[in-house]
This record gives C-alpha cells, structure tokens and sequence, in this order.
C-alpha cells in the first residue's frame, strides 16, 4: 500500500471483491432495484419477536448467505469487519455470535460498510489476511426506535427526514481473483458544519462527503470523469443537491455520473420516502446487490463509491449539539 | 331518534371548529418549526394550564364543550382547574394535590388502556 497526497493509498497487492450478497426488507423490495437483492423479505420482523433480533437476523442471513455464494469455507476467513446503527453495535454482535471468525464490530454510523471495505482491504492488501469478510446492516424500525422516536408513538415524519432502508449487505474481500479490485482507500476526515437537526441528515453529511471527493481527486489527479459513476451514500434528494452545487463552485463537475444510494433505492413518488433512503444498509445494499452486479457485467468499469455517515446519537441531539459528518471513499475497478 | 333529537348541534359544530383549530395550529408547529412532538405536548398543556388559570379556558369550554377539554389544553384546564378547587377546599397544600386528584381518572384511564392494548395489539412499521 502505498500514501499517494495526502489522505489516499493505493493498494498495491490487487484486493478482490470475490462475491457479495444483501437482503431487504419490504419497502426496499418495492422499489426499483428489488430485482437485484438476493432475497426480499416481506415482514419487517423477519419471523422475530423485536425489532432488534429481526436486524440481528438480516446481518445474519447476509452473511451465510455471502459465505455459501462465494464457495469459500468460514473456516478460511481470517476476520470479519460489521457494524451497525444500534447501541454497541448489537445487532453485528448478536447476529454474528455463532460465525466463528475473527470479529471487529465498528461503528461509523452510515459509513460503517465502506470503513468495513477499507479496513478488510488494508488487512488483505498488507498480507496480514487471505480473506475477509465486510458487512452492514440497519433496520427502520429499530433505527427510528434509536435515534428518532420509537413507532409506537406515531410521530409524523417531515419532509427533509430520510427512510432507514431495513436490510443488509456483506461482501468477501480475498487476495485471490479476477476482480473487481479495490484500488484506492480515502479515509475520510470528520467534518461538521453545525447543522443540528437529526431530520436532515444529508445535509449534514454532505460537506464531509464533498471534502472527502475533493481529497480524493486532488489525492490522486483523478478527474470525475476517470469513473463510470460516482455514488454517495445516504445523502439522499437534499444531499444530492448540495454536493453537485459544491463541487461545481470548486471545480469538479459531477454531474453526468453521479448519484446517491439512498436515491436509487427508492421510489420517491410512489413509495413517500421523502428525501431518499438512508442507514448502513443503504449503501451496502446498493452496492452489493445493484452496483456489484453492473461490475461483474463490466456495464460500469471504474466506481467510485463514498459512504457518509452521521456521527450522532439521540443523547448529543436531545442537549443541541450538531452533527459531525464523515464519509469514506473506496475506488473498484475492474 | 330522541337520541338525535337531544343534541345540541350547534355546540357540536363549536367543538369541531374549536378542537379543528387546536390541531391546525399543532399541526403548523410540527411542519414550520423545529419542536418536536414532546415539546409541542407539553407547550399545550402549559397553555391550557396558564389560561386555566387565569379562568379565560373556561369561556373556550363552555363555548365548545369537547372542542376544547379533548385536546391537550383541555388536560391543562383540568389540572388548574384542580388546583384552584382543592386549595379552596384544603389550603395551601392543594397546590399539590389538586391537580393530579382531578385529572386521576383521565390519567388511570390511560395507563390502564394504554397497557390493555399493549397486550393485545403489536408495534407496525409506517406505511
């Protein structure tokens, strides 16, 4: 691996994203990507008693599910990096107890799935690992519960707020295979701007994101147009906005090919998300069930993929304080 | 039909205009401002409890009957309310228990209900 400017690595021994696997729930099956998740399940609770044992069951699934596709014994995977949006990151934890690999819970609030990709590719690229295993998850109901206001109060939602997408993504990094690779890491810094509502939560992450786009393309002298398609997150319709309007004050026009995860996942009109789909499986699911596909049919050749994430709780939103915004950028490439 | 003929549709009609209005502005508090549901709660309570007080709710409940002691100002009537009664009743300490002892029926039948529909009914996602 080596630092090219300031806050980028290129991996130097190739990283392959062998094989990757996600499961949905409901309202993300009625969206425009259903076709492209491994399976699609049509009760919130995926058969549990609590929300929080239904998203322990989708990371679960994910994972055996990842495992079975790739053909790779759970006996080979050296570590696996998860995380989620719930307290201590139960829902990896709980779901993963019986895996029997090498754990690293983390938490980077949206941007765990990326900060997952980068840290497995850190290890496979530095020999450390021969295969790891990346995953994410979230779940509406549990994230409203956690963060917002528990469902059985019926809040009204406003139309900045963001759809937590129920589900979960995973994916095999290995030393061994025919790509797509992950070329470049930009870890990215933390960034707040002072916005301090927890129902508008793309425009907070935004700015991190369009600092962490910019490093990259500075990092690396990359243009947007060296990618078939750039894809944030979960910054969703209002995010969306910002960072095209940013990027062009600054000089990088990113109009032609990008767009949001939490944009693809859902139809705004039909399904009334308001401002698009967010939570860790937003973009894991985006990736590992649309995007990972459009790679391996080389219909896109050169990604590159930014997770945003907010790095609040409901105790720092309750006493007034704003959201810091971070988001991790990796480049696949086929 | 004497059922019918025993209402008094004008108040009904005071109630809906007058409770209507409540939700309205609750309503535009929820999409203009920044305040959450629990601080818009507890604003119309302390409302109610301030007009209560002063005894100008009082001409908003006899003008809309349920219109006005159902919404959450209602709730804060009662409770001023309460108090005022009790401390002409027992003193100074029905500062303190007036308010809860006029209101313990709303307030038990609430938790009793809310717990019945805890047990026979299951938390759903939005739609």
């Amino acid at each position: 691996m080596k630092k090219v400017g300031n806050q980028t690595y290129r991996i130097e021994n190739p990283v392959t994203i062998l094989e990757t696997a996600c499961i949905v729930g409901p309202k993300e099956s009625g969206g425009p990507l259903a076709k492209d998740f491994d399976k699609c399940v049509e009760d919130e609770f995926y058969g549990e008693s609590s929300w929080e044992k239904a998203e322990s069951r989708f990371i679960k699934d994910t994972v055996d599910t990842v495992i079975s596709k790739s053909g790779i014994p759970s006996s080979k995977i050296d570590a696996c990096y998860a995380g989620d949006l719930l307290n201590q990151c139960i829902s990896s934890s709980f779901g993963l107890r019986e895996l029997n690999i090498p754990f690293f819970g983390i938490f980077g609030a949206c941007s765990t799935f990326v900060e997952s990709l980068i840290l497995g590719s850190i290890g496979v690229d530095g020999n450390f690992f021969e295969n790891v295993l990346c995953a994410a998850s979230s779940h509406f109901c549990s994230a409203e519960k956690q963060f917002r206001f528990p469902l059985e109060l019926g809040n009204q939602r406003p139309p900045t707020a963001q759809w937590t997408v129920t589900g979960s993504g995973a994916c095999i990094l290995s030393k061994s295979g025919s790509g797509p690779y992950i070329t470049h890491i930009t870890p990215g810094k933390i960034v707040d701007m002072g916005i301090k509502d927890a129902n508008s939560m793309g425009a907070a992450m935004a700015p991190a994101a369009i600092d962490t786009i910019i490093t990259h393309f500075k990092d690396t002298g990359r243009s947007p147009n060296y990618y078939d398609g750039i894809f944030t997150g979960d910054l969703g319709y209002i995010g969306k906005e910002i960072v095209i309007e940013m990027t062009k004050s600054k000089g990088y026009n990113l109009k032609n090919n990008y767009n949001d995860c939490g944009v693809l996942i859902f139809d705004k009109e039909k399904q009334d998300t308001h401002s698009g789909g967010s939570g860790c499986a937003c973009c894991a699911s985006v990736f590992s069930g649309h995007l990972f596909k459009k790679l391996k049919d080389k219909k896109l050749k050169r990604i590159l993929l930014i997770a945003t994430g907010a790095l609040t709780n409901s105790t720092t939103s309750q006493q007034g304080e704003s959201i810091p915004g971070i988001a991790h950028a990796v480049s696949i490439e086929i | 039909m004497e059922f019918f003929q025993n209402i008094d549709w004008l108040t009904v009609l005071y109630a809906f205009i007058v409770g209507g209005i409540l939700c309205i502005i609750a309503q535009i508090l929820i999409d203009k401002t920044k305040l959450t549901s629990a601080r818009i709660l507890v604003l119309y309570v302390t409302v109610g409890a301030i007009l209560g007080g002063l005894g100008i709710y009082k001409y908003l409940v006899d003008f809309a009957g349920a219109g006005a002691t159902v919404p959450l100002t209602g709730f804060g009537y009662n409770l001023s309310k309460g108090v005022i009664e009790e401390i002409k009743q027992t003193g100074f300490i029905g500062a303190f228990t007036g308010g809860i002892k006029a209101c313990a029926g709303g307030i038990a039948a609430a938790i009793f209900f809310g717990y019945i529909a805890s047990l026979v009914s299951k938390p759903k996602i939005k739609k």
